[in-house]
């Protein structure tokens, strides 16, 4: 009997292993390039091909003042949480589903690419 | 009896032939093996939908209509970031690089019609859901789409009213069984795990009224294809 849980032990563990293998961490250019230029925009400046109809135009990852007064870690909760979280548009869906945290923390440092900005500067 | 076996023959050498076309023609643009795309590289390559599940996913009736008369449903194609440009207000299509689906034959598009909803490996995810009778009125169902949730913001559900990088929505229900819409709706990447649709954590109630919605929007006239 103590020899089967080991076998079913170790086989759970090899399944885990397997899985997160199967997990890749995509850089952060490719995960703006599929879920966020949708809305954002190709260029980042918020003109994306979806936002015809918005009643709430995507916030300009290209615009520094704007971007400057949000801190790394408002960035990090939006992007998982949605608009919603920090009062903002629900149109800003949470990607938390999609993105694991260190894909998420990759986009907040890409956005300050983008802006050319840090938090309060 | 020779009859029989004559027609035995022609209903086996018609889904052999339909068998053929699926793996030649269909998979050149769409995935019918299986599994969907684990990595942004392969969700980029993607030409067409993945038809692996396509037992799971389509109403078979619509398929044979559509194969016949395609008409784009994605107005930005697949991938869309592979089908847009910048342009002056917006980023804009780029109708020069979508391409057309080939026009099937009636015969053709009930054969490979067949052999699709041959394909179920997502049966458990359609065996969780259990659509409710009802229905909703339909300033409820708008706002419960547009404002509640922000679906219009990348699906149009009218033929000129909303986004592009989704599928359009006013013909969802006349496409889909109601299960997968409410199974995809709850977790997206349960079935596409590199989606650009997101998982809006919604709730079951939400997720009966969504379809609700979307049955009611295709069966309005105006929205009729």
């Amino acid at each position: 009997m103590p020899n089967r849980l080991l076998l079913v032990i170790l086989l759970a563990t090899l399944s885990v292993q397997a899985h997160a293998q199967t997990q890749t961490r995509e850089t952060a250019a490719d995960n703006y390039r599929a879920y966020c230029v949708q809305c954002h925009g190709m260029e980042g400046n918020g003109k994306g091909v979806n936002i015809r109809d918005m009643s709430v135009i995507p916030r300009d990852h290209t615009d520094a003042k704007a971007m400057s007064g949000r801190s790394d870690e408002m960035l990090f909760k939006v992007i998982k949480e949605g608009g919603s979280s920090i009062s903002k548009s629900v149109l800003m869906p949470p990607w938390a589903g999609t993105l694991n945290d260190e894909e998420i923390k990759d986009l907040v440092q890409h956005l300050r690419v983008l802006c050319k900005c840090k938090f309060g500067s | 009896m020779l009859r029989y076996i004559f027609a035995l023959l022609l209903v086996a050498s018609g889904s052999v032939l339909a068998e053929g076309i699926l793996q030649k023609d269909c998979a050149s643009c769409h995935n019918i093996t299986g599994p969907a795309a684990q990595t942004l590289k392969d969700a980029f390559a993607q030409k067409g939908p993945n038809l692996f599940y396509a037992g799971n996913k389509y109403r078979q009736e619509w398929l044979v209509s559509w194969l016949q008369k395609p008409e784009r449903i994605r107005p930005a194609g697949m991938y869309y970031g592979n089908h847009i440009k910048p342009g002056a207000k917006s980023d804009e299509i780029d109708p020069s690089t979508l391409t057309n689906h080939v026009v099937l034959s009636k015969a053709d598009a009930t054969a490979i019609a067949a052999e699709l909803m041959k394909l179920k490996p997502h049966d458990n995810l359609i065996a969780r859901e259990k659509i409710e009778p009802g229905t909703i009125i339909k300033q409820m169902g708008e706002m419960n789409f547009d404002k509640f949730w922000g679906c219009l913001a990348c699906h149009l559900i009218e033929p000129e009213y909303g986004g592009y990088s989704g599928p359009e929505l006013y013909t969802a229900a006349k496409r889909l069984q109601p299960e997968f819409t409410a199974s995809f709706i709850r977790n997206p990447q349960a079935w596409e795990p590199k989606t650009w649709m997101p998982n809006k954590d919604v709730s079951e109630g939400s997720i009966q009224k969504l379809v609700q919605y979307l049955d009611l929007l295709s069966k309005e006239s105006a929205n009729a294809k």
